[in-house]
């Protein structure tokens, strides 16, 4: 149990090329922290450098209280479940569990304890003498996981630990890694792509894009309150609405429709952000309305999604599911000015 | 009939039907012609080898061995015979494993540890080192035999002096080239991941190289020990020019082809004598022909 701290950490791999830029993050201890990003961002390199499997060019990394830069991996007293689980092909799962405490030369009745523990907490007692191979993607990366736990490791790391399930079972192994993280009270630091995963499972979320961390915060708040317009563009699917507009004291004026702000903005252009779900087919008291000519419908039972033409831009509105909508239909919508936000045009901060 | 058994119906009667059926049942009848066809190329010499290893003196001079296999049957034990009363059989044939399991073994031992060296560590000049390994392979064996000779001369390792250690040390020479780029190929395409889990769990170089990639390149060690034991077994040329003067270590190759005589007396034996020497290669390669198989195959499919 720790806390991990990146302090100006840079990855630079040749001059030109610098995956990993100024990070700056501090992992409280036996927090869920979910690093997520686009393929390349640099999320991997961050989690990789924490594990000891990458250099650190400049900069420090620390668990806890100790720098750790020079400190062999397995000295850091962390584990890393690997995307591919990286399971030991030819060693039963006892084996494969019990290996990292072989390599501590632990007793052999402590190591069958830990072994016999971990397999219990994560329901391997049966698969104890199968190899790898004879077991399902899901039991692999269980024993993935339970050769993390019998270390006791102060951080665990998880390195897109569920992008080789199917849907079907990634959204269970994601409640079962929420109740481990908080049976075992250790920190976690959980990489993925899969912004539904940093959003349902994280503590807090440091998103990433081209090397740059964007922004930290709870799920709530990063969702709420984007720092930016890659962030906002990011987080939630549908994708936040983005229709460019001209602001003049406190009103947004875009091809169809026109807001007011709930405050002034100096005038100019930006990008008027709003979410699917601030687009209604209720008028919406002191908000604003638009007329919508409607492209595509999507049916999801408990939501639906309209995709259309509004002015001169593309919205997405989430209706209520009973409404009935025809592509082609032109409807009228209303818009829920309360979480609006307004992205400078040209550094792309966010203005509300 | 459900849904489902109706659509297997459908999909089984495409099958039968398709052309893609067609095309694929005529390609696996082709493949079938010509395997069959090399098989055949390659057992027919044996197999009349092995007929006339059982025939006399006479009717091996007069006739060809197929004449053997229609009546009137003279079969002969003679060459066999003749064969095994030579005097030093016994001795070559220790001779012949005293050279070929070391001269296996030590190759094999050290290509291990050089092809994890080549494939998982990083080290200055490695990629030129593999380069220059790879080359090594287009060097033909018989250019080396003069310089080495003369060398093993000065410093005084002859068979007198030292036994067989000179031929372990040429066999493990020649080896190495082929037996490291083969493993090094098949190391290299271990995942990453394995080698650096096993550093996070704390396993240091040898453990990994012992634990790790050793159990998993089993097929492929499996199918270069019996590449370089044939190979070494089979050897003629290479125990001729090194211990070939000296019958207290010639290997069963060379003590079998000294059977026949300077003019070509007693060659009816070296068919029984063949035969003989058959056994042992074709004992390992039967016991370990499934890595074989497997080996040839690593590194071409996945799984």
């Amino acid at each position: 149990m720790a806390s991990v701290t990146y302090d100006h950490v840079v990855k630079r791999y040749t001059a030109d090329l610098t995956v990993v830029k100024d990070f700056n993050v501090a992992i409280k201890d036996k927090e869920f922290m979910v690093l997520v990003g686009p393929s390349g961002c640099g999320k991997s390199t961050a989690l990789r450098m924490l594990a000891g499997l990458e250099t650190i060019t400049e900069g420090q990394i620390r668990i806890g209280d100790r720098v750790v830069n020079n400190v062999a991996a397995k000295d850091r007293d962390i584990a890393m479940v690997f995307q591919s689980y990286a399971l030991y092909p030819h060693m039963s799962v006892y084996d494969n569990m019990a290996f990292p405490l072989q390599m501590q030369h632990m007793p052999k009745a402590e190591m069958d304890k830990r072994v016999k523990n971990a397999s219990r907490i994560l329901g391997l007692d049966n698969f104890l003498k199968r190899k790898p191979r004879a077991l399902s993607g899901g039991q692999r990366q269980r024993v993935a996981l339970g050769r993390a736990i019998v270390r006791s490791p102060k951080v665990f790391l998880l390195d897109e630990p569920l992008s080789n399930l199917d849907a079907k079972l990634r959204g269970q192994t994601r409640i079962e890694l929420q109740k481990l993280h908080r049976d075992l009270e250790t920190t976690f630091i959980y990489v993925t792509h899969d912004q539904v995963e940093a959003m349902t499972m994280g503590d807090r979320i440091a998103i990433m894009n081209a090397g740059i961390l964007q922004q930290v915060g709870t799920p709530g708040d990063i969702y709420d309150h984007p720092a930016n317009l890659f962030v906002a563009g990011f987080i939630g699917t549908p994708t936040m609405n983005f229709v460019p507009v001209t602001t003049s004291d406190s009103t947004a004026k875009a091809s169809g429709f026109e807001v007011r702000l709930p405050k002034s903005v100096p005038a100019g252009k930006g990008t008027l952000g709003f979410r699917p779900e601030a687009v209604t087919d209720r008028a919406v008291d002191g908000g604003s309305s638009m007329d919508m000519k409607v492209d595509v419908v999507e049916r999801l039972g408990s939501d639906q999604f309209l995709y259309g033409q509004v002015g001169g831009d593309s919205v997405t509105a989430r209706v209520d599911p009973k409404m009935k909508v025809d592509p082609g239909d032109t409807v009228k919508l209303g818009l829920d000015t309360r979480n609006l936000h307004l992205f400078d045009a040209e550094t792309e901060l966010a203005l509300l | 009939m459900t849904i489902a058994s109706e659509q297997i119906a459908t999909r089984a009667a495409e099958r039968r039907f398709s052309p893609d059926w067609l095309g694929q049942g005529f390609s696996k009848v082709l493949l079938h012609v010509v395997v069959l066809g090399i098989t055949l190329v390659w057992i027919v010499p044996t197999l009349g080898l092995l007929v006339s290893s059982f025939r006399p003196l006479s009717a091996f001079a007069s006739s060809g061995w197929w004449t053997a296999l229609s009546p009137p049957f003279k079969f002969t034990l003679d060459n066999y015979s003749g064969v095994l009363g030579s005097s030093n059989l016994g001795g070559s044939f220790f001779n012949s494993f005293m050279i070929t399991i070391p001269a296996t073994v030590i190759p094999v031992t050290i290509a291990a540890f050089a092809a994890y060296a080549f494939s998982w560590m990083k080290f200055w000049g490695r990629d030129f080192l593999f380069l220059a390994l790879v080359g090594l392979l287009a060097v033909p064996l018989q250019a080396t035999f003069v310089p080495i000779l003369k060398l093993y001369v000065q410093v005084g390792l002859t068979p007198q002096n030292v036994g067989f250690v000179g031929l372990w040390l040429v066999h493990t020479g020649y080896g190495l080239p082929f037996a490291i780029y083969l493993l090094a190929n098949f190391f290299r395409a271990l995942p990453t991941d394995l080698f650096e889990s096993a550093e996070i769990d704390g396993a240091g170089t040898l453990t990994v190289f012992f634990r790790i990639v050793l159990p998993l390149s089993v097929p492929a060690i499996a199918s270069l020990v019996i590449f370089q034991f044939l190979w070494i077994w089979n050897d003629y040329l290479v125990a001729l020019v090194y211990v070939g003067s000296t019958p207290e270590v010639a290997p069963l190759t060379v003590t079998l082809a000294q059977l026949v005589g300077s003019l070509g007396q007693g060659y009816q034996l070296l068919t029984a004598a063949a035969f003989f020497s058959m056994i042992v290669p074709l004992i390992v390669f039967f016991s370990l022909q499934r890595y074989f198989v497997r080996g040839i195959l690593a590194g071409s499919v996945k799984g």
